[in-house]
């Protein structure tokens, strides 16, 4: 069975067995490994992606539930780094101000949490919620971290919504 | 399965803005050049946030098998042999066992008890204890494969309660005054059973190692693990290779906090072995519920605390017996219990104690390191002591403290004398100004008598704070670093470019830069000038071991030394300044490296026979509050606010100090109120991330950091040291929070809502004041 699939941008057709979680995919058929496995149970948000701009664990959606629709990885974060597929050589990857809040505010200590919380920090950030110290913990609770006590990476999705630079799009 | 990747871009809907011109931008993979705070950028964060960091299940290896562990489903059995179901093609897959272990059937560590693989007629002493390997091609074939292996098993009668074990792996004693003569004289003699259970370390990324055959016969292996020397150990011994045969290379580590200490060491050997039988590289990749079920846990211990004190509030002695569940293996048990037996009184003095120890056998999984490696067990028990101390003699939990904290000068059990670098009292009051505790305490006495006057009833929510105190030995125990004998180094390559060469592994907590930041400073060269070697056996000296928070104290100050010669060589070749003149130097001399071995701190002497003397050459200093919120009616807790002083000697840099506070203080929150290991005849229950909690970013206290510098000498930067200072000190100040709120104690760890209600209960037959309306 094809699916097809806007992956970071790049239109994708895969023809893979339908079951097949669209975390594997991504990691393995299409070399994005920048979303990461932690339980592979939907508990830990390693692997959040943004399906259709919501944040979805992909651990746990088929790839048929993925058919016909847009899914944005870490790879897909940094402005000039394009899709992050290995087909592509993406001239030198920028930080987008959410990645640059994390570097600055050290949101990222191990990194593994790291690419998940972005992107439910990237998908609170577009929702134009007001960047309470509650509405972003509600905001990254799927997603755990064990390094950081969760202080910083708080501050840096803070620190990215008062940026005037952040434009709001997801 | 096909894929295509169309080179024409389409347009993504919603795309980001191009790069906003005021946004930071770093380019991933070269040095991160901005500041923030005044210290350097994580220099390998750039990848870590663009996903181009490679973690050990990220790494491809053209034709490599996946790698499987058949496992006991027993906790003590003899294992009699092994047996494949005729009716599965065995031919595309490959078994190991531990007759085609080449060289000694031993995880090597401390002792030589723990086997990679329990022979045949061997002892299976615990649950989930590895007994065979497989790999196939895929993992349909594997998963096949693996439930087509049954073992045949004569079951033995396994001993799951530390009390009754016979068997001891270590035990210490240590005594000075004369206890029974002060506990006899005391006014108050205040008795407590204290007991803590397993905790999982819960590093997000879960163990994983890949084995690649090398061209001489030797295996190199990459993976996520914190010493990369105790695993070419392992291997040389088990695998019987040489220095070079054996080569261990880091990846990208998820996270460690000691769990990826020793348990790595096994994984490798296992991956290994199925690589030289496969002929081929083989990925050994833990999922979430082999990597709870089988693998190291903070060890459970249940500490017996006596303590005299005088009417008028002076400690007088301690009596402390402490018991540690090892679990199956030695392991690292006698330095877990050593370090959990030296911290045992708290920091404060006291002329008589006695601190006796035992770390047994139980048929369940080996426990081991886990970020405080002892301490935070017995200094649970020393705090609810002197919580508990401060209640019968109405004094406040503040005062007291500041009365018995060790000063300079003091003198510690093992006749230690504190001669420097004591900070108990500066975090202690740092602490309790910036949380306010006693005004804080006071109004939640207000709202506890108020709720006492109506007869228990009240809102259903009570308010609490509670403090603790704690001491840290930095660096490793006694003689440790000696033994050791760590060597970092520092080259300048013929083509100019200065390399920091160290085993210490980068797991978040900054190694990687730190040390370019102390090389930097020490050079008088930009940060961006120096490069981090990769922790590669190949490459990097053995450095010891990433743990005891040892990396910046002592690591860091062989690399400043390192660097201190190097820059002397080459100023004194070219009569100008390193910075100057290094590059020039390089071209025309070629490479300098430097090797500094470490030397030990000077005065600084320890007697492991009899356990006298300078027990650590110095110790952290921490001190937390916290703030929490009981629901009387189901009895859970909510840790609202945190405020944590920490003194780490040097701040090297901020950023990463605050995150390791910060990162601790949320693990002790997570020990004190709901990481618990359920264990049933031996086996873990709640072996899945659904079953077994730490804590969301909802369930985080707002956590206050504050750092202290109070310089050891002995380090030329200072530095101490911070990674398990937090972690002592949370779990007790949230008990003794919990008790504010409620006026019961709880002296068991995790204080679950069942054990607050059950308490509470307890009480509500004799205290109205604790029994919700």
């Amino acid at each position: 069975m094809s699916y097809r699939l806007l992956v970071n941008g790049d239109p994708v057709e895969i023809d893979v067995p339908g079951m097949r979680r669209l975390l594997d995919v991504l990691r393995e058929d299409l070399g994005l490994t920048g979303t990461k496995e932690g339980c592979g149970e939907g508990e830990c948000g390693a692997c959040s992606v943004l399906l259709d701009g919501d944040v979805v664990d992909s651990c746990l959606v088929p790839i048929c539930q993925a058919d016909g629709h847009v899914i944005r990885t870490v790879e897909g974060l940094a402005p000039a780094s394009g899709s992050g597929l290995p087909s592509e050589t993406a001239a030198s990857p920028q930080l987008d101000p959410l990645q640059a809040a994390f570097l600055e505010t050290g949101g990222a200590q191990c990194g593994i949490c790291t690419p998940g919380m972005l992107m439910a920090g990237q998908a609170f950030l577009a929702s134009g919620a007001d960047p309470t110290d509650e509405a972003i913990r509600e905001a990254i609770a799927g997603n755990l971290c064990r390094c950081t006590g969760y202080t910083k990476i708080i501050e840096a999705i803070a620190l990215a919504a008062a940026r005037p630079s952040f434009d709001g799009v997801g | 399965m096909t894929i295509r990747t169309p080179t024409r871009r389409v347009p993504f809907p919603g795309a980001p803005g191009r790069s906003a011109p005021d946004a930071l931008v770093v380019a991933p993979g070269e040095v991160g050049v901005g500041r923030a705070r005044g210290a350097p950028l994580r220099r390998e964060g750039p990848a870590k946030l663009t996903g181009l960091a490679k973690y050990a299940d990220d790494l491809v290896f053209p034709g490599a098998w996946y790698g499987a562990t058949i496992r006991s489903t027993q906790a003590h059995a003899r294992l009699d042999g092994l047996e494949l179901d005729p009716g599965f093609d065995w031919s595309k897959v490959v078994i190991v066992t531990a007759a085609d272990i080449p060289g000694e059937n031993i995880v090597s560590l401390i002792s030589d008890d723990q086997p990679v693989l329990v022979p045949q007629g061997g002892e299976i002493r615990h649950h989930a204890e590895p007994v065979a390997l497989l790999a196939a091609a895929d993992r349909e074939t594997l998963r096949a494969a693996r439930r087509r292996v049954t073992l045949r098993t004569t079951e033995l009668p396994p001993v799951f309660d530390p009390l009754r074990s016979e068997q001891v792996f270590a035990h210490f004693d240590i005594r000075t005054g004369d206890v029974d003569a002060a506990l006899a004289g005391a006014d108050l003699v205040i008795e407590g059973t204290y007991r803590v259970g397993h905790q999982e370390q819960l590093y997000i990324e879960n163990q994983a190692m890949i084995a690649v055959p090398r061209e001489d016969g030797g295996v190199a292996v990459h993976g996520s693990l914190q010493c990369p020397y105790y695993i070419h150990k392992a291997m040389r011994r088990a695998l019987r290779f040489d220095d070079r045969q054996a080569q261990v290379v880091q990846a990208e580590t998820g996270g460690g906090f000691g769990g990826k200490e020793e348990y790595p060491s096994m994984i490798a050997l296992h991956a290994a072995l199925l690589a030289l039988k496969c002929r081929r590289p083989v990925r050994m990749i833990y999922d979430r519920h082999e990597d709870i079920a089988a693998t190291t846990k903070r060890h459970p211990a249940i500490v017996k605390y006596r303590s005299g004190v005088s009417r008028d509030g002076r400690l007088l002695g301690q009596d402390i017996e402490i018991v540690m569940d090892g679990g199956a293996y030695c392991t690292l048990s006698p330095v877990v219990l050593s370090r959990g037996t030296l911290h045992a009184g708290g920091p404060y003095r006291c002329e008589n104690v006695r601190i006796q120890s035992r770390a047994v056998a139980t048929n369940t999984p080996p426990n081991g390191a886990f970020r405080g490696f002892g301490a935070p067990q017995t200094e649970f028990a020393a705090e609810m002591q002197v919580d508990r101390i401060a209640e019968a003699l109405g004094a406040s939990p503040l005062e007291l403290r500041r009365r018995w904290v060790y000063q300079l000068g003091d003198v510690t059990p093992t006749g230690q004398v504190l001669r420097e670098s004591v900070a108990g009292e500066e975090v202690l009051a740092r602490a309790a100004e910036a949380s306010e505790f006693e005004r804080l305490r006071e109004r939640t006495a207000a709202a506890q008598n108020l709720r006492s006057a109506m007869g228990g009833r009240g809102p259903a929510t009570a308010s609490g704070i509670g403090l603790a105190l704690a001491w840290h030995g930095a660096g490793f125990t006694g003689s440790g670093e000696v033994h050791l004998a760590s060597v970092a180094s520092v080259e300048l390559t013929a083509d100019g470019r200065i390399t920091v060469l160290t085993a210490s592994t980068e797991m978040g907590q900054g190694t990687k830069t730190i040390f370019p930041q102390l090389a930097a400073t020490e050079l008088g060269v930009a940060i961006e000038e120096v490069e981090m070697a990769p922790q590669d056996t190949a490459l990097v000296p053995d450095s010891g071991p990433t743990v005891a928070s040892r990396t910046a104290m002592v690591v860091g100050g062989l690399v400043i030394k390192a660097c201190r010669r190097l820059r002397e060589q080459v100023e004194a070749r070219t009569g100008q300044p390193f910075a100057e003149s290094y590059r020039e130097d390089a071209r025309l001399r070629g490479a300098t490296r430097v090797d500094q071995r470490f030397e030990p701190y000077p005065g600084i002497e320890f007697d492991d026979a009899t356990y006298r003397g300078d027990a650590y050459p110095a110790f952290g200093w921490a001190a937390c509050v916290a703030e929490v919120d009981v629901d009387l009616d189901t009895g859970e807790v909510a840790v609202r606010n945190v405020v944590a002083a920490d003194d780490v000697g040097r701040v090297i840099h901020p950023v990463l100090a605050e995150g390791q506070v910060e990162g601790g203080t949320l693990q002790a929150v997570g020990y004190a109120t709901i990481e618990e290991i359920k264990v049933q005849d031996g086996r873990y229950l709640n072996d899945r991330l659904a079953t077994y909690l730490i804590p969301t970013a909802l369930d985080a206290p707002r956590i206050t950091s504050i750092l202290v510098e109070a310089p050891f000498s002995g380090a030329p930067h200072g530095a101490k040291g911070v990674g398990e200072l937090p972690m002592d000190v949370g779990a007790p100040a949230v008990v003794a929070a919990i008790h504010d709120a409620t006026g019961v104690w709880i002296h068991e760890l995790p204080a679950t809502p069942e054990r607050i209600l059950a308490a509470l209960a307890a009480a509500g037959s004799d205290e109205p004041r604790a029994a919700s309306a």
